[in-house]
């Protein structure tokens, strides 16, 4: 008898391998620990549905075994809205990348995030648009290089995490691929959230933006972002200028605030009849 | 029971007559009554209304719903229609019922919110990129906000797709008495027989009434605007691709008998006048009024699929085809490339706002 290790229930083996993302990417990281977290919530694959844009990360929902919609660029977050809303039931998970979640899905995060409806999103963050081939993203440190910023990026990067605390999501952290313990934790509170809980996870891109910057090998850019990383706790008694550039990682909100369907309960007086049928 | 209703107003009660339970949409003149009516009517109906942040979240918002189970539709106007386009093609490609109900104003740009035209004909059938079924319903007055609202979510459920109707300004803000049913009747989706391993979520045994599975049924389905397989996953290859653009094209092709909706007075008469929507009350009087008139009409109930084969055949021999449309000549156009050279054909246009009269359409004869 052949051994089936249990994280295939949760991916699609049949025709789906081997996967788009190149050799040391981080993006499958990431996967794994939505697995992993899976399994240990006992999260049913068919109560699940995992939502994306278009982009690199984006391509994720096609090897999750559960309902998936690989939607429009930047549009992964209205469509997640409306499945939460017509089937209150599903577990809503939501995966992009920084262009996706940042530059053309912009607006549509800070929306979702004060809106508060319950879901948890993923930004897999890794400084540039790969699936175009590495121009620099709303995320690209300033002074580093891309294929559209072949000078060095003069623009001041986008903090998701600053972005998320002012739009009002209840669920606020920063991670990094490098620290898989803490992002199966956090990815773990996240689901177990009731409200919108957003994830900025720190990844690496070793054949676009690695390249563009002198980080040929994958462990060279994994080195990089472990180098710059600095805990929340440590960060809190630095000063600005000694955390600048430094990707600062931590649960920065967790707060019980009244989720968006409870919120439409209570005053619209809704009874829910006309949610999904089983 | 009669009701004195605006067509925007008639619209969406017809909407959850129909069992819309889910409606986003944005603000914006003139399709915003249909909005608000949603929101105070939706919660009582047991469905959800919101308001999303622009008009790209709230055609992808009511696309993830009915992929959730809920019929859902938005409903919007000139700028908010072009921002839809893309969400229009994802619907389109997905093959998920939605209707988008699209209330025309002056064009292009901002243009005229307050002031109605029928300039977004085109726009129906090309707005978004790419080769795409288009289906387009046409309403002339209250009644039809109405009826037509319940028929393009029929049409929607029977056919997986998304459905497009126009009203105009005039329509949208004119109030008439109707009669409004009880209950009114329309297809709902059929959950698979099969089991999910056997499962195939773009199956070619039947493009109208097929069953499909929605998210959290257990199918496991996977939706994406790349061309793909039957099974929903993304494809490159040559044969496969071929198959998802006859699919598409033959889910109008096969069913156009169903789609064809076309009213007629008086073929047989010298001239036609084809007009549709908001045209069609003056063209109307000079048919109608008159047992003298040398003209009949076709009015289009379905602007697309276009109906070039009955339209060929009605306009045979005839000496003069008038069309009458508050643009500068779409569907015009159309209607050229079915006529032989011995019809004239004579466009009446009007775009600055205002209703085309009977009296101007007479000058122009």
């Amino acid at each position: 008898m052949t051994h089936t290790p249990w994280v295939h229930d949760l991916l699609r083996m049949d025709d789906r391998f081997p996967h788009v993302w190149c050799a040391g990417c981080g993006i499958g990281i990431v996967m794994g620990s939505i697995i992993r977290v899976m399994k240990k919530l006992n999260l049913l694959p068919e109560n699940t549905c995992l939502v994306s844009g278009i982009g690199c990360t984006s391509r994720m929902p096609g090897y999750l075994n559960t309902d998936t919609m690989h939607v429009l660029h930047g549009r992964a977050l209205p469509a997640a809205t409306g499945i939460k809303l017509a089937n209150p039931d599903m577990n809503v998970l939501v995966v992009g990348g920084d262009g996706d979640m940042l530059a053309i899905g912009g607006n549509h995060l800070i929306h979702a995030a004060h809106r508060n409806l319950d879901m948890l999103v993923i930004i897999i963050n890794n400084f540039n648009y790969g699936m175009t081939g590495g121009q620099m993203s709303p995320t690209t440190p300033e002074e580093m290089k891309a294929s559209t910023a072949p000078y060095g990026n003069i623009e001041e990067p986008i903090n998701a995490v600053n972005l998320a605390l002012g739009a009002g999501a209840s669920f606020v952290a920063r991670t990094t691929v490098v620290n898989t313990g803490q992002m199966d934790n956090f990815i773990q509170k996240g689901m177990q959230k009731k409200g919108f809980a957003i994830i900025d996870v720190i990844a690496n891109c070793p054949t676009l933006f690695g390249r563009w910057n002198k980080m040929v090998e994958p462990v060279d850019m994994m080195k990089w972002i472990q180098k710059n990383t600095i805990p929340l706790s440590k960060a809190e008694k630095m000063n600005e200028e000694e955390i600048e550039n430094k990707f600062v990682t931590g649960i920065f909100r967790d707060v019980e605030k009244e989720e968006y369907l409870e919120k439409h309960k209570r005053i619209c007086g809704d009874k829910g009849e006309g949610c999904a049928k089983k | 029971m009669k009701k004195l209703f605006s067509g925007n107003e008639a619209c969406a009660e017809a909407a959850l007559l129909a069992g819309v339970r889910f409606f986003a949409g944005y603000p914006i003149t003139p399709s915003t009554e249909i909005a608000e009516y949603m929101a105070s009517n939706m919660p009582k109906r047991g469905g959800k209304f919101i308001q999303m942040e622009d008009e790209l979240a709230s055609i992808i918002s009511i696309i993830g719903a009915s992929a959730a189970g809920v019929k859902s539709m938005t409903a919007t106007s000139g700028p908010g229609f072009s921002l839809m386009q893309e969400g229009i093609g994802y619907a389109a490609m997905t093959e998920t019922p939605t209707l988008i109900v699209n209330v025309m104003r002056g064009g292009p740009s901002t243009g005229l919110p307050t002031k109605g035209t029928q300039q977004d004909v085109m726009q129906t059938k090309w707005g978004s990129h790419g080769d795409r079924p288009s289906i387009t319903l046409s309403a002339e007055n209250v009644k039809e906000a109405f009826s037509l609202t319940v028929r393009s979510i029929d049409i929607a459920e029977r056919l997986r797709l998304p459905v497009i109707l126009l009203l105009d300004e005039f329509i949208a803000h004119m109030r008439e008495v109707i009669d409004i049913p009880e209950r009114v009747t329309v297809y709902s989706r059929q959950k698979p027989d099969e089991d999910p391993q056997e499962y195939v979520h773009y199956d070619d045994k039947r493009n109208y009434n097929a069953p499909y599975a929605w998210f959290g049924l257990g199918y496991k389905i996977h939706l994406t605007g790349l061309t793909h397989r039957k099974d929903g996953f993304p494809t490159n290859k040559e044969e496969e691709i071929r198959w998802k653009m006859k699919r598409l094209r033959k889910k109008i092709d096969d069913n156009l008998s169903f789609l064809e909706d076309i009213e007629i007075i008086h073929p047989e008469r010298d001239n036609i006048i084809i007009t549709f929507g908001s045209g069609s009350r003056p063209s109307k009087e000079l048919v109608e009024g008159d047992e003298q008139s040398k003209f009949g009409l076709i009015r289009l109930r379905t602007i697309w699929p276009f109906p070039y084969n009955t339209l060929e055949t009605l306009l045979k021999g005839k000496k003069l085809v008038v069309v009458v449309e508050m643009n500068e000549g779409q569907i015009e156009g159309e209607v050229k490339k079915i006529t032989s050279d011995k019809t004239s054909i004579l466009g009446i246009h009007r775009v600055d706002g205002e209703l085309i009269s009977p009296d101007e359409i007479r000058e122009a004869l």
